[in-house]
């Protein structure tokens, strides 16, 4: 197996995979970019060739940008293979002719499924929001407010019917700011920033201030606070389907100073930042480690973002959240490294060319440690009471998981076992980072000790059919037949 | 229950970005571009399937291909991920009742 | 939580949380014993959280009868035993014994496999049990779903199956509820046999220390290679790959469990499994995957449609001959090793029947077969 169908392959197409599949094709790397998705733009650029929303200060110039992005990959030459899920990335057993050792890319496109053979694998699979179970949230009518976005962006789609947003952090602002340019309803914003926040948060506020997100994140806060109701101290939320029913979301009912308050709701955009989607990196045997700081998982990576599997790097809030201006500088240093080390370019190349975009990830990445300490949910939203669901496809409950962890499960795999807890669908991406820190808070020890679910291909469902069209080698017969 | 924003309706109004499908049966529009799941939305169904655990009713929450709660049946397969199809001229749209059939 | 006697020393202590290990301790609880069962952490090697949950009796035990008719009498016991389980914890491990099928893609096959039943039969000693060989026709009546390439198959109506990962779930629970003392993240570096008793050095990067019991039994699957040898034992295990497959949630369709392809209680087609020498290494070969999958296909060509949400690759504990490893040691008396590579199946064995063993004292003669001397005495001339 000495061929390779590309030299690189770049995993998502947000701002990350863009600007890496752009800079390593320039330089003449054979490079394939694969999305899931119809368009590329990842999630802030979300369908910005072709969104409905002409009208340019709805979604503002930050998202504008995204368009910026797409003639460079077109000039590039890299190949942009849209619609195709990443399902696996894997090494096979033996070695090439060659003495290299291929990657496997395991892929599926318009319904079959294919192996490509790369030599390097830049994972840009981006961020999803951060679980955030509260009583009802899995009643129709409750959705993440990152998902609304996908609505507007892509379809031109607002709520109509009495409308709360709930939660913390920038992208809740950010989408109440495009909701009032839109002229879109919205009856409150409940905020659950916890206000002893602002404390943890006061020392960081220098680099905060050098940050460019001051300006613009200020005015559109400002602009919010001026035009919307915003309820602040949020200490506790849960969402209300019909009396006896559970059809759809009918009521919104928080606390706040102590008292309890209702308001009807038709739709509940939930948000509390987003945090690292790595179950393609974790499948791939990427290495990770707790952060702190952000309170999620993130796979450990070098200044390149190359991970702790060969010829395996990652770029963008795949890695660790720094959002879009980051990703894009990431995207270019992975892109760099990977050239490196396919031969293209010699070390003292790539650090030469590294200085501009590693300045700018510098730039782009100040004042991040302030949100994140500010917008740091409570850990009410982040760890709940026992009788609110966790994981959303098997229906269990933190109270389950809780006395799973009495039983001596003491970490999530074996609590997955007993409880089916992360085998759903999803694998895990809406209750992997809840379960960590249940069981941390029952067990009394760090989410980092716990530990998280060790995934395994596919990490999207295939079709049987699909599974079974893919190529075997002798031996994977013999070992399945020769019994 | 989401709408599009007025000047989009109007365009859609205009019939040429319009694309007909129905849902369980009934005749439904959607704009060339929305996923399966948008147009539900758009179309006022916000649950689309209950669950095969407990029969609880689901909607849309992510629209990003990882919750897995907008499965439908499209054109007779059943849980596909809606917000990950995009809408298509005549397809047949049905909401996901419990565990999928292995026939369909 | 029943404590332990005599300056923290335990009638006896379980090595290992499998699914050897809880029945273990689950009926050593129940014959009154003080056990403390030592496990490691959330992450191990563990088949007991990867297998494919058959209590199979068809085509087990050709080269060793008293296997045969183990295997056969734990699926006669494991209705009540899983009765025992409900009653005591609630939870339903989903035991249901409604026959099971050995489909078949080629004649030969066929013909290979109900000679092997029949041999099987044959053997001196062998506790006889119905089965029946099928043509397609017969079989398709049981299983409206084969697809065209099957020729027939094999059928027995004493195979069953059950829900594994609550199997485990539920001696645990119920291991908890009878005093057990559980500790995860106990792995045992070293067994000493000292005064009569046993000392258990747990591994320093756990929670270190030392646990002490009367007696001990090495339920520790690929483990036991390892321990048995310190007290005077021998399990010459080694592991064997096995890659599964599972489906999204699937309307109830498949009334009986197959060697390869069964539908949980939950909904999901459980599919498997592969047989590989790979040691240690669990990564998931696409290749193997995709072999299995195309083999289910060709059985149940309808399957072909439905979404794989999990796949994994467990390593089997698995003897020279394939057979169960049950001892007691010579020099070490008290220490004890059970093994086997169908851990489900034997289940309701080892803990309403093992055990008591056990907990009174010794294996008695019926046992020594499952000796592993047997791998030890010299190939005669
Ligand atoms: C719903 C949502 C909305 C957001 N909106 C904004 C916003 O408006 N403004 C803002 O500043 N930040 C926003 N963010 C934060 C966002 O994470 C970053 O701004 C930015 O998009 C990160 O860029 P990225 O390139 O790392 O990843 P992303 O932009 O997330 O791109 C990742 C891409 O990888 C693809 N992908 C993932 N897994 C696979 C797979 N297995 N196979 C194939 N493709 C795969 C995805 O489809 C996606 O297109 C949003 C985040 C989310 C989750
Ligand atoms: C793919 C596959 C399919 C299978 N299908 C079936 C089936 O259908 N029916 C059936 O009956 N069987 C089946 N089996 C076999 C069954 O899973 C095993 O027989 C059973 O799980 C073995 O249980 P165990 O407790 O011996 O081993 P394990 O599950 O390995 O448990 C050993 C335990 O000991 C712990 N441990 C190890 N070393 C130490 C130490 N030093 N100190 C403390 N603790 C330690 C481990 O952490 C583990 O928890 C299958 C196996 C595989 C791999
Ligand atoms: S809405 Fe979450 S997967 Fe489609």
């Amino acid at each position: 197996m000495s061929k390779f169908d590309f030299e690189i392959a770049v995993v998502g197409a947000g701002p990350a995979g863009l600007a890496a599949a752009a800079l390593a094709a320039s330089k003449g790397a054979s490079v394939v970019l694969l999305d899931e998705q119809a368009e590329p733009g990842g999630q802030i650029y979300r369908a910005v060739t072709e969104t409905p929303v002409r009208d340019r200060k709805v979604l503002g110039p930050d998202y504008w940008h995204g368009a910026e992005l797409m003639g460079p990959l077109r000039d590039s030459g890299a190949a942009h293979w849209p619609g195709t899920t990443v399902w696996s990335v894997a090494r096979p057993r033996e070695d090439a002719a060659d003495g290299h050792r291929p990657l496997q890319i395991g892929l599926s496109r318009n319904g079959a499924a294919a192996m490509l053979t790369v030599r390097h694998v830049i994972l840009a699979t981006g961020a999803l929001e951060r679980p955030f179970p509260i009583p009802g949230w899995t009643l129709p009518g409750v959705l993440g407010a990152g998902a609304a976005q996908v609505l507007l962006k892509t379809s031109g789609l607002v709520p109509s019917g009495a409308t709360v947003m709930a939660g913390s952090g920038p992208l809740l602002w950010l989408l109440a700011w495009q909701y009032l340019q839109a002229g879109a309803r919205i009856d409150a914003i409940l905020d659950t920033t916890p206000k002893q926040n602002w404390r943890a948060a006061l020392p960081l506020l220098p680099g905060f201030l050098r940050s460019p997100y001051l300006g613009k994140g200020m005015k559109l806060m400002l602009d919010v606070r001026r035009k919307l109701t915003v309820i602040g101290n949020v200490t506790a939320l849960r969402a209300e389907g019909a009396i006896g029913g559970d059809s759809a979301l009918k009521s919104v009912v928080y606390t706040r100073n102590g008292a309890e308050h209702r308001l009807p709701a038709d739709t509940l955009l939930l948000h509390q930042g987003v945090i690292p989607n790595l179950n393609l990196a974790n499948a791939t045997g990427c290495a990770q480690r707790w952060d702190e700081q952000q309170r999620c998982w993130r796979p450990t990576t070098d200044a390149w973002g190359a991970t702790s599997v060969e010829g395996v790097s990652l770029a963008g809030d795949g890695a660790g959240i720094g959002g879009a201006r980051a990703a894009e500088e990431a995207g270019r240093l992975a892109a760099l490294d990977a050239l490196h080390r396919l031969g293209r370019i010699g070390r003292e190349q790539r650090d030469q060319a590294a200085v501009p975009f590693r300045a700018a990830l510098d730039r782009a990445l100040t004042g991040r440690a302030f949100l994140d300490t500010l917008y740091t949910p409570a850990e009410a939203f982040r760890v709940p009471a026992d009788d609110t669901i966790v994981c959303r496809c098997e229906e269990i409950t933190a109270g389950a998981v809780r006395e799973a962890v009495r039983m001596g499960c003491s970490g999530p795999n074996q609590a997955k076992s007993f409880l089916r807890c992360g085998m759903g669908p999803c694998q895990g991406r809406l209750c992997g980072p809840t379960v960590t820190e249940v069981i941390a808070v029952e067990r009394g020890v760090s989410p980092a000790e716990v530990g998280y679910y060790r995934l395994r291909p596919p990490v999207k469902p295939i079709t049987l059919a699909e599974l079974a069209a893919l190529p075997k080698t002798d031996a994977d017969i013999d070992a399945v037949f020769k019994h | 229950m989401f709408r599009r924003l007025p000047e989009i309706e109007t365009a859609l109004n205009a019939a040429a970005e319009a694309v007909a499908f129905t849902i369980d049966g009934r005749p439904a529009k959607a704009r060339a571009g929305d996923s399966v799941a948008a147009a539900l939305l758009a179309n006022g169904v916000t649950a689309c399937r209950n669950t095969p655990v407990s029969g609880a009713a689901r909607g849309p929450y992510c629209m990003m291909g990882i919750c897995f709660d907008c499965l439908v049946t499209i054109d007779g397969t059943g849980n596909r991920q809606g917000c990950q199809v995009r809408v298509s001229p005549g397809m047949a749209v049905e909401t996901q009742n419990g565990k999928r059939e292995v026939e369909r | 939580m029943t404590q332990p006697r005599r300056g923290g020393e335990y009638d006896v202590a379980v090595i290992g949380g499998g699914l050897v290990g809880s029945a273990l301790a689950w009926g050593l609880a129940r014959s009154g014993q003080t056990v403390a069962m030592l496990d490691e952490g959330d992450i191990a090697v563990r088949p007991s959280r990867g297998n494919f949950a058959l209590v199979w009796v068809q085509g087990k035990g050709l080269g060793m009868s008293d296997y045969a008719g183990w295997t056969k009498k734990s699926s006669d016991d494991w209705g009540g035993f899983a009765d025992l389980l409900y009653q005591q914890t609630g939870l339903d491990v989903a035991y249901r014994r409604p026959g099971g099928f050995m489909p078949m893609l080629s004649e030969e096959d066929l013909q290979a496999r109900a000679n092997a039943m029949m041999r099987l039969h044959n053997q001196p000693d062998m506790i006889p049990y119905p089965y029946e060989v099928m043509d397609r026709e017969t079989l398709r009546k049981e299983l409206p779903f084969i697809g065209p390439e099957v020729v027939g198959g094999t059928y027995c109506p004493l195979d069953g199956h059950c829900n594994s990962l609550r199997l485990l779930r539920t001696l645990h629970k119920g291991i908890g509820m009878l005093g057990v003392d559980y500790r995860p993240n106990h792995r045992v570096e070293r067994i000493e046999h000292r005064d009569g008793g046993f000392r258990m050095a747990i591994a320093g990067n756990g929670a270190g220390g030392e646990i002490r019991a009367g007696k001990v039994v090495i339920a520790a699957g690929h483990d036991g290679a390892r321990l048995a040898p310190m007290v005077g034992l021998s399990a010459p295990v080694r592991p064997q790959r096995g890659h599964v497959i599972v489906t999204e949630k699937t309307a109830p369709f498949l009334h009986h469990p197959t060697v390869y392809i069964r539908q949980t209680d939950e909904g999901g087609v459980m599919i498997g499994d592969s047989f590989e020498e790979a040691g240690f290494d669990t990564t998931l070969q696409p290749g193997v995957s995709s072999a299995i999958a195309e083999r289910a296909i060709r059985f149940f060509p309808l399957l072909g449609k439905l979404n794989v949400v999990r796949s994994w690759a467990a390593l089997r504990v698995l003897t020279p001959d394939g057979f169960p490893i049950y001892e007691e040691s010579k020099t070490a008396p008290g220490a004890f090793v059970a093994t086997c590579h169908s851990g489900v199946t034997l289940a309701a064995n080892h803990a309403l029947t093992l055990a008591p063993l056990i907990a009174a004292g010794g294996l008695g003669d019926r046992f020594t077969p499952f000796s592993a001397r047997r791998f030890h005495v010299p190939q005669a001339a």
